[in-house]
């Protein structure tokens, strides 16, 4: 934890409250996340997960707390302070959320268009660019959204959240309805682009294979708050009968085998 | 405060973009030495592209990061741009003095860079434009074949539910006609009145010229009973029910509701079609009746008040000059209007595919097309009735 105290905190929520109607969601919730960082978040359904995700990105507005990213006052900031925070973070969201009347390309360009100094020509070529660095095959930039698989969607959601080079990506649920193949190729490309492009990345998961593979902190949704952070060590070590059920159940075990059976062959 | 004083910082460390790059070249015998600093980034990456264009040498370029502050994918991509067209030309970039990072973003974008391919190309002659003519017949007369098969489906349902009545899905025979039927009766009252006042106003205007100023009795009797009654209820009903249809439809369609109706043994036909067409059959032909009546009434307020026709002068003239036979003649027409509405928004609905996008399009297309199919049935109606003399 002392390394962690050294590190600089990009995302720091403190105090939160989310309520909608009767129904209390979050409750003096604290998070905080690491430039540099693939945090994890995990919670049993209802518990918020999204919900987060959507009062940092300030499009749900929260019933207390504050919420800051970049030192950028998310709730109560200027118009202005929170425009610029729009070039540094890219969300992508579960099904990709891609305007379905554009290609892929040009939804690629839409957060480009923000630049008025880009020409139309290089805002194409940048565009194709992100769209294979994403791993998606040339030919799919001329494509519509309907026309792709639900993994090409997500990949193409995920080539407009990177469209600005954001420093904070977020993303819903990465590799739900994906297939184990599909999801370990997109594990696999997270973490490629996290490290070579030095991404914050806040994602939202049930995946025990994506929190094994791939992220360096753990936060645990539980009873409306943050209830433990830490690397999967830590979580191993939770008394709380939901994380222990989570991260000791059948499927946690199995997960935990193939990444130390993955590492393992990499050492060999 | 501490918030406010790393933020401070970061405004320091982080170059904001209006610091841009500076670049200079020096052109040596063969290739040169190219110096960059600043931030290379996307807001000045059109600029940095112009200036690397613009680089005449070839050959071996050495290229100093060392006072680059920072690159983004962009910023590569000019670079890597460069890269290409130095090696096309057979010379090579050679990047000094980068950091780990910047050399970590250089080589992913590296190896990111899109090859293009051509996609197959769209012949525009002759022979396309003939099979796309060819296409579109076939796909017409498919569907034409299509509506009859759902008009078959309808009727075999309807065949084996008078066999068997204990299967009769009565309960949302009931719920949709309150839907199509009596919520609808508003709307069509008010259009017909309206038609009936314009009709009045307009037939008298011209009536008056002649001092014929009583025939615009049957001029609305006419009118409304035998055509505009029944066909702008239909039109009504084509925009408000075959959209409900095929979104309701549709929508289930989307969701694979209709194919878990399928694995459980229910029939699309028996259980969806079956009472939303019944219902309509039912229905438009009241829908008609109240049209009538209500056109009617709107003809003669209007005739009390511009013609001074009273009411009663009106009634009796309605039943001296206008024969019974044209309110049938109009009412005929509504269970065939009904078919084509309830069948062209069932059909429509079951051809929804997964997308949003879809339903919506299918939506609209079987508005379209059962408000042209009511026109199109209309008209044969009307050379069918002056052929009989009717």
């Amino acid at each position: 934890m002392t390394d962690n105290d050294q590190r600089e905190v990009v995302i720091r929520v403190r105090g939160l409250r989310n309520q909608f109607g009767t129904h209390v969601v979050h409750e003096d919730l604290d998070l905080d996340v690491y430039r540099g960082e693939i945090i994890g978040i995990v919670g049993g359904s209802g518990t918020g997960k999204s919900v987060l995700l959507r009062s940092i990105t300030g499009l749900q507005k929260p019933a207390a707390g504050s919420i800051e990213v970049f030192s950028v006052d998310v709730l109560h900031g200027t118009e202005e302070a929170r425009a610029t925070l729009d070039e540094r973070w890219g969300v992508m969201f579960q099904d990709g959320a891609l305007f379905s009347s554009l290609t892929v390309r040009e939804n690629v360009e839409v957060p480009m268009r923000a630049i008025h100094e880009l020409s139309p020509e290089i805002r194409r070529e940048l565009a194709d660019l992100k769209i294979s660095l994403v791993g998606l095959p040339y030919l799919a930039g001329d494509k519509y959204p309907s026309e792709l698989s639900g993994g090409m969607r997500k990949r193409a959601g995920l080539a407009r959240a990177l469209a600005l080079d954001p420093e904070i990506v977020f993303l819903d649920e990465p590799t739900a309805g994906l297939d184990p193949i599909g999801a370990a190729a997109f594990d696999t490309l997270i973490r490629t682009l996290s490290r070579s492009l030095g991404l914050t990345v806040f994602l939202v998961t049930h995946d025990l294979d994506t929190l094994y593979a791939i992220c360096d902190r753990i936060a645990v949704l539980a009873e409306r708050k943050v209830l433990v952070t830490g690397d999967l060590q830590d979580m191993l070590s939770v008394k709380h009968p939901w994380v222990h059920e989570y991260f000791h159940g059948p499927r946690a075990r199995a997960a935990m085998d193939a990444s130390a059976g993955a590492t393992g062959a990499k050492e060999e | 405060m501490r918030a406010q004083d790393i933020g401070a910082e970061r405004l320091e460390t982080r170059p904001v973009a209006e610091n841009g790059f500076q670049m200079q070249f020096d052109a040596t015998g063969d290739g040169g030495q190219l110096s960059l600093s600043g931030a290379l980034t996307v807001h000045d990456v059109t600029r940095l592209h112009q200036q690397l264009s613009s680089i005449a040498g070839t050959g071996q370029v050495t290229a100093d990061l060392g006072a680059v502050s920072h690159i983004d994918t962009a910023g590569a991509w000019a670079l890597s741009t460069f890269e290409q067209r130095l090696s096309a030309a057979g010379g090579a970039l050679h990047v000094a003095n980068a950091s780990d990072n910047a050399l970590q973003v250089l080589k992913s974008v590296r190896d990111a860079m899109p090859k293009p391919e051509t996609p197959p190309r769209q012949r525009m002659d002759l022979r396309a434009f003939l099979e796309a003519t060819g296409r579109a017949v076939v796909k017409g007369v498919s569907f034409a074949l299509e509506l009859t098969g759902y008009l078959g489906m309808f009727f075999s349902s309807l065949g084996r539910i008078l066999v068997n009545p204990r299967k009769f899905p009565l309960t949302s025979l009931v719920a949709h006609s309150e839907d199509v039927g009596f919520r609808a009766v508003p709307i069509v009252a008010l259009m017909a009145f309206l038609i009936g006042v314009v009709l009045a106003f307009q037939g008298s205007a011209q009536l008056r010229q002649f001092g014929a100023e009583v025939f615009v009795v049957d001029l609305i009797a006419i009118s409304v009973l035998r055509e505009l009654g029944i066909l702008l209820t239909a039109i009504i009903v084509a925009g408000r029910t075959a959209s409900a249809f095929t979104a309701a439809i549709g929508s289930m369609k989307m969701r694979e509701e209709i194919d878990a109706m399928r694995t459980l043994g229910l029939d699309p036909a028996m259980v969806l079609f079956l009472p939303r067409i019944l219902a309509l059959l039912l229905m438009l032909p009241i829908l008609g009746l109240i049209a009538n009546v209500s056109g009617l009434l709107g003809g003669a307020l209007m005739s009390w008040l511009e013609l001074g026709i009273s009411p009663s002068m009106f009634r009796i003239r309605l039943i001296e000059g206008t024969d019974i036979s044209h309110v049938f003649v109009g009412l005929i027409k509504a269970p065939v209007f009904a078919l084509v509405i309830g069948v062209v928004g069932c059909h429509a609905g079951m051809q929804v595919r997964g997308t949003a996008e879809s339903l919506g399009r299918m939506t609209s297309n079987a508005v379209v097309t059962a408000i042209f199919a009511v026109i199109v049935v209309d008209a044969f109606f009307s050379i069918f009735f002056a052929e009989l003399g009717i």
